[in-house]
This record gives C-alpha cells, sequence and structure tokens, in this order.
C-alpha cells in the first residue's frame, strides 16, 4: 500500500497496464512530454517511449477515430479529452462509431478503446472546464460509462476499463483529484493521505465494473450518488444526523441495480444526487429503476438532488453546485413525507 | 518493434535544458515578396503561402512592395495600442497571481497580430477573435475597465458572471463571443461573411485561431465553405509555435506551412511576420481588399511566439527551453516598431517612456474603478438569479422552479 491521490493512481494504473500489456498505448493532447495538464501521465513516455505514449494534435474526432482504427488494428489505445467540456467535437465518433462497431459487424470488429476524461466543477472552471456530460453517454447503447470517487477505486476501475474489450468512458471528478471535497469551499482541503482510499495497492488489481459500493452503512435513508457527491452526500447526512445508507455507483453503464434495489427495499426512502444538470439526467434513469423496482416498499417521494439547468456559471459557482445544503433538504423532504 | 519504425513523431526543436532552436523556421528577407493584385486568382499566388512577407528590415527601415506607406501618426496608435495592450496583460497576470481574478491569459509577443489587423479593418467588419486577442478590443477602443469588469465577474460584467475571464465579447464593438472551445468561431465567421454577402453589404468578418486549433475539424469547415462561396472573410491563423505544449509539429508544420492549406482548398494563403507590424498591417489590407471587392477570402498564418505562457494555469518551463523566446529570430513587435519610429525621427526613448508611464496609469486607474464593481471576493455582488436568465429567451417553469429553489436555499444559509 502507498499514498496516492487520484491522479497518482490513475498513472499507476496506466504504468502498469503499458507494462503487462504491449498493445496498450496513450494518447492525448499534452500528455506525452508534458505529462498531461493535470499530471497524471506524468513520467510514462519517458518510462515507455513515444511509441507507447502519443502526443495529438488538438483534435477530439480525431483522437477518438484514431484511437477506433488504433483498436482495430490489434491496439488497446487509452485516449485521454483533455476536459470533458471538450469531447463534444468527437462525438459521432463515439457515438456513431465507436459505440456500434461490434453491433454493426456482427461482433467481428471491436475496438476496445478507453475514452479518460477530467469531469465536474468546482475549481472556478467557468462553463468550459466543468461539465458534468455523463449522462449524455449513458444514454448511448454500446457504451460502458465509469466515474470513481477516489484513488483507490479510480485505480482499480481503469484497469479494469483497460482490459474491457468494449468502448468505456472514464469520467475523472477532477475537484476530487488531490483530495476527497464535501462541498464546502470555505473548508481548508484535505489531502487522500488523510483518508483511507488514499491508500492504494501499488500492484495490479480490479474494481469489476457494475459493483457499486456501499461507502456508509444506514437504516433511514438511501442516497445514491457518484463521483464528487458522494462526499457532500456523506457530509451532509452527518450534519443532518441521519442514519443514511450511502451508495456510490461507481460504474454508471452497467449498474448495479442489485445493491441499489436491496438498499431501498431496507431503508424505503431514496435520494439520487448527482453534479450534472436535472432534466433527463443519469439521475432520471435511477428513479425510474428505484420506482419499478421498489415501489411498493417505498415510503415517501424520490427526491433529486442536481445542479441547475443552466450552463455552468463561472461567479455563481457555488449557487449552482449541489453542495450539502440541497442535499439536506432532500434528505429532510424524503424524512419528511409520509 | 520502434527500431525501424515509420511511424514519425515530432520532436520541439529545444526542450528543458537544451539550446533554443528556431533554425527550422523559414525566414524571406524584407521587402522579398512580390504583392500580387488583389484580384489575382490563388492558384497563381501559391508561393506567398509559404514565402514570409515582411517590411521592416534588420536596420528598422520599412522596404519593399508590401510596404503599407501610414502616416507616422497611424503608426503612433499602432505602438500606443500594442504598449497598452502589454501593460493591460502585465498588470491583470499580477492581479491574477494576487487571487483577484480567477484566470488570465497574456499576449505577450504577438500583439501586432491583433493591433495591426484591426487597424486594417473598418469598424463595421466583425470579428471572431480567440482567447489571446486583447489587441482587437484594445485598438477597437473598448473602455479597460469594461474589459476588467469581466475578468473580475462583478456588477458591470458583460458576461453577468457566466464566462471565465477573457472571454470577453462586445456587441457595440462588432466583437464575437469568445469560446472556450477552440476554433469553433473560425466556421461561424465565414457564416457571418456569407449573410452580410446576402444581404449584399460590403462588411467583412475576420478570425483568429492558433496553430495547435488548425487541428480541428471546424478549421477545415471554415476552409471549405469559404472557398465553396468565396466568402468575404480572413481567417487567421496565428503561428506562435505552441499549444500548451504541444509543438506547431503535432498540427502539421513541419511538413508544410500553414499558410499553404488555403491553396489547396483554393483560397489565397499569405505567411507573415506575425511580429512585424506593417507586414501584419499590409497583407490584412490586401486580403480585406480583397474580400471587399468579391475576389475572395485568404487565409492569413501570422508567425510569432507566445512569449508568455499559456495561460495562469501553465508553468512552460516544464517543456521548453528557459530563454527561448529571446533567440526568436523575429524579435519583439513592439521594439521593432519603436525602433522604426525613432529611425524615423517620429519617437524617441524619452517620449516611449512618457507613454508607457501614461498607460500604466490608465491601468492602473481603470484597476481602481472596476474594483468598485466588486470582485469574486468583495464588494457589490451580481444577483445570484442572473444564473437563470439567458437560458432561454422567455425562462420556461422548470428553470422558474428551480430559481426559486435555490432562493429557498440561500435564504436558509
Amino acid at each position: 500500500m502507498a499514498g496516492m491521490n487520484m491522479i497518482q493512481a490513475l498513472n499507476s494504473a496506466m504504468d502498469i497496464m503499458l507494462g503487462r500489456d504491449p498493445s496498450v498505448v496513450l494518447m492525448g493532447e499534452d500528455i506525452g512530454y508534458f505529462g498531461g495538464v493535470f499530471r497524471t501521465t506524468e513520467g510514462l513516455q519517458r518510462k515507455y517511449g513515444e511509441h507507447r505514449v502519443l502526443d495529438t494534435p488538438i483534435a477530439e474526432g480525431g483522437i477518438v477515430a484514431a484511437a477506433i482504427g488504433m483498436g482495430v488494428n490489434g491496439l488497446r489505445p487509452v485516449a485521454e479529452i483533455q476536459f470533458a467540456d471538450y469531447i463534444y467535437p468527437g462525438f459521432d465518433q463515439i457515438v456513431s462509431e465507436l459505440a456500434r462497431l461490434r453491433y454493426r459487424t456482427a461482433g467481428e470488429f471491436f475496438a476496445p478503446v478507453t475514452i479518460r476524461t477530467p469531469c465536474g466543477g468546482g475549481i472556478r472552471g467557468g462553463q468550459t472546464h466543468s461539465q458534468s456530460p455523463e449522462g449524455i453517454f449513458t444514454h448511448v447503447s454500446g457504451l460502458k460509462v465509469v466515474m470513481p470517487s477516489n484513488p483507490r477505486d479510480a485505480k482499480g476501475l481503469l484497469i479494469t476499463s483497460i482490459e474491457d474489450d468494449d468502448p468505456v468512458v472514464f469520467f475523472e471528478p477532477k475537484r476530487l483529484y488531490n483530495g476527497p471535497f464535501d462541498g464546502d469551499p470555505t473548508k481548508p482541503a484535505v489531502p487522500w493521505s488523510a483518508h483511507p482510499k488514499g491508500q492504494v495497492d501499488e500492484g495490479y488489481y480490479t474494481v469489476p465494473l457494475g459493483l457499486a459500493d456501499v461507502v456508509r452503512s444506514g437504516s433511514q435513508v438511501t442516497i445514491i450518488t457518484y463521483g464528487t457527491m458522494v462526499f457532500v452526500a456523506l457530509a451532509a447526512a452527518a450534519a443532518l444526523e441521519v442514519d443514511a445508507e450511502i451508495v456510490d455507483l461507481r460504474s454508471l453503464v452497467p449498474l448495479d441495480v442489485d445493491t441499489i434495489c436491496s438498499s431501498v427495499k431496507k431503508t424505503g426512502r431514496c435520494v439520487v444526487a448527482h453534479e450534472a444538470t436535472r432534466f433527463a439526467g443519469f439521475g432520471a434513469e435511477i428513479v425510474s429503476v428505484v420506482q419499478e423496482e421498489c415501489f411498493w416498499d417505498l415510503e415517501a417521494p424520490i427526491q433529486r438532488v442536481t445542479g441547475w439547468d443552466t450552463p455552468y456559471p463561472h461567479a455563481f459557482e457555488w449557487e449552482y453546485f449541489p453542495g450539502q445544503a440541497r442535499v439536506a433538504s432532500a434528505i429532510q423532504a424524503v424524512m419528511e413525507s409520509a | 518493434m520502434n527500431k525501424h519504425s515509420r511511424l514519425h513523431l515530432p520532436r520541439a526543436p529545444a526542450r528543458p535544458g537544451e539550446k533554443p532552436d528556431f533554425s527550422y523556421v523559414q525566414i524571406s528577407p524584407a521587402g522579398a515578396v512580390r504583392r500580387p493584385d488583389v484580384n489575382a486568382r490563388a492558384l497563381d499566388i501559391d508561393a506567398l503561402a509559404v514565402e514570409m512577407v515582411r517590411v521592416l528590415d534588420d536596420v528598422d527601415d520599412a522596404v519593399g512592395p508590401w510596404h503599407p506607406h501610414l502616416d507616422p501618426a497611424e503608426l503612433q496608435v499602432g505602438l500606443r495600442h500594442m504598449l497598452l495592450t502589454r501593460i493591460y496583460d502585465e498588470r491583470m497576470q499580477r492581479t491574477q497571481r494576487a487571487g483577484k481574478i480567477s484566470f488570465y491569459i497574456r499576449s505577450l509577443g504577438e500583439e501586432a497580430v491583433s493591433v495591426a489587423q484591426c487597424m486594417a479593418l473598418r469598424p463595421g467588419d466583425m470579428l471572431f477573435p480567440s482567447y489571446r486577442n486583447q489587441g482587437l478590443q484594445i485598438a477597437r477602443g473598448i473602455a479597460l475597465v469594461d474589459l476588467m469588469c469581466q475578468l473580475l465577474s462583478n456588477t458591470r460584467d458583460m458576461c453577468k458572471g457566466r464566462q471565465l475571464p477573457v472571454m470577453y465579447h462586445s456587441k457595440a464593438g462588432n466583437i464575437f463571443s469568445i469560446s472556450g472551445n477552440l476554433a469553433t468561431q473560425f466556421p461561424q465567421a465565414v457564416g457571418w461573411a456569407m449573410a452580410a454577402a446576402i444581404k449584399g453589404e460590403d462588411h467583412l468578418a475576420a478570425s483568429w485561431i492558433g496553430e495547435g486549433s488548425s487541428a480541428t475539424a471546424d478549421f477545415h469547415h471554415a476552409l471549405l465553405f469559404a472557398s465553396v462561396y468565396q466568402a468575404p472573410v480572413i481567417l487567421n491563423v496565428v503561428n506562435n509555435q505552441w499549444a500548451i505544449s504541444t509543438f506547431q509539429g503535432y498540427a502539421g508544420g513541419e511538413q508544410r506551412s500553414f499558410a499553404a492549406r488555403g491553396p489547396g482548398y483554393g483560397i489565397a494563403g499569405i505567411r507573415v511576420d506575425g511580429n512585424d507590424f506593417l507586414a501584419v498591417y499590409a497583407v490584412t489590407q490586401w486580403a480585406a481588399l480583397r474580400a471587399r471587392t468579391g475576389a475572395g477570402p485568404t487565409l492569413i498564418e501570422l508567425v510569432t511566439y507566445r512569449a508568455a505562457a499559456h495561460s495562469t494555469s501553465d508553468d512552460p518551463a516544464r517543456y521548453r527551453a528557459k530563454d527561448d523566446q529571446e533567440h526568436w529570430p523575429l524579435g519583439d513587435p513592439i521594439e521593432r516598431l519603436k525602433r522604426h519610429l525613432i529611425k524615423l525621427g517620429e519617437w524617441s526613448e524619452e517620449r516611449h517612456r512618457a507613454l508607457t508611464g501614461e498607460l500604466q496609469a490608465l491601468v492602473g486607474a481603470s484597476w481602481q474603478e472596476a474594483v468598485t464593481y466588486g470582485t469574486l471576493n468583495e464588494g457589490p455582488k451580481l444577483d445570484p438569479d442572473l444564473m437563470f436568465e439567458d437560458v432561454f429567451k422567455e425562462m420556461p417553469p422548470h428553470l422558474q422552479r428551480q430559481r426559486a429553489l435555490m432562493r429557498l436555499e440561500r435564504g436558509s444559509h
């Protein structure tokens, strides 16, 4: 075990996979010589060479398309899109090509591409460095979608994603890169070294996709969340002294319906929380699943906590961000309904 | 497997610890490149795309057919705009370091691009800038206070707190909104120019991107639509050699100039010394006349050097030779124009010092005023209700509900 922040854990995952599997290549803007704008690929080009860790032109459509071609030709590309906000020029290649290649060729062609991309707000990044577009990708058949909330999961999930023969869009909540964040920007930053999940196995290990993690067991209400909101939910529930069960989904597609439903059936109350906008967001899918599977066990209408349905505003970051107060209101609403 | 690889991996000429090397930059002597008629067919003037138009020579004289013969008073205005841009940048950089604004991008070493080009255009021409074109705002006469209020996201911010610092716009100044997404404005400028032609107006559009952004599909969309419709547009690639850490070779610059992509699309391409105020002015004037007379679009590559970091979030010492910019063979645009004016007898070191002091005072006074309208952390604040406006023209019910919830949430604190 070693202390790692999420950047170091992701770096370790790629380091291990480059070492284990000669077909793994990394590609992206500024990732090679420079080591990435968040330093996630630092040292890897020096260690594995320019043929394994490729700098690319600034062309997300080109990056995804080239990764597909490389994948078809036997490589296992891990492509970085520098910010999730910049993924859209690659959207056609992801949706129309990467996600469907196996289907349209009856399984004869496939591209085992992992697309890593930093997402989420809380860093004063304005509308082009703060978005959470996971729901756009969960809606596409043929894509797996992952979002870790801590270094230990990040490493194991990334290794699993790289080894997966299906395409994976791997979202990295960048506000969590250096430490857990409970949604209160006025508190001093907490490093991962102060958190158990900042202790990471230095060797190879995997965390399976489609397996949620119950990060806190509780009896009164289930909070289903992922990414940055895991720590916001923990803090909000603690402040209210509510015995909440908090489920970190970790992977959105495939989705761990069993863990979600057994928790909601136990508590009878459910809050769904994500940073992304609300309307037709991924939370709506969760609410629908819970309604379909747990209707007769519910004591109250399910509550959703989300970002507002506006573009991410620079000046109003903390009025926009679904912080502890918004989570607390939802918990109170679901607890008060009889 | 890599010993005899057929895969070419571009190498930056100098990384940290190495000696700066700009031998790859092809430079024509000042005055050497011919100036064709503005109505010349693109295919007859291919050479312009690989040569380099230069007017200021090594002894600070203006020479050759591209010499624009500007009035000294106009050159002094150009010098003032460039100097103001630089002083503004320096002050805002310090302001960011002091935690007063969240982010900043300087244009150090590239001031001639925006200032000379803007001065060669008319006020009715529409500008579609990138994030390193603050010289356009200054040359168009946008008040520094207005720019600073945007940086501060304060109560007089033109973007109402919704954009990152430096993402200005000016409806009245005919300057389009800056996007954090790269090159999206390039094909939009072509569309604006097509509309001007459809409406029978003689305005043109101009847009700027970095050479790194020429890798995007939008760059190619712009050239294609400009070619198909022969739109009255000037498409500018500011080749400042670096896209964060990515060297221009990763945008295809090793094989052929960026200007040479114009002729491939049937568009005139011109490569120009981007640190030569007179040359930049002259090629822009040529391209503007070409566009206005219906002779079609022009792709201009402005060869310059990003002397500063990409942004306040960047540290170039990690990826390029430390004193790189001091070895840049095309010098500094402000120094070069200053020396030319001195040689003409129209300027002096003393006047330059006085102007520097005057502009520093202007920037200082503007900042003092701007902060009275609030900063990110202190003073008057924008009403958070503004977050919900302008998502749509009329606020739909679900946003009205969310606004009410936000008010409740804020009230509970």
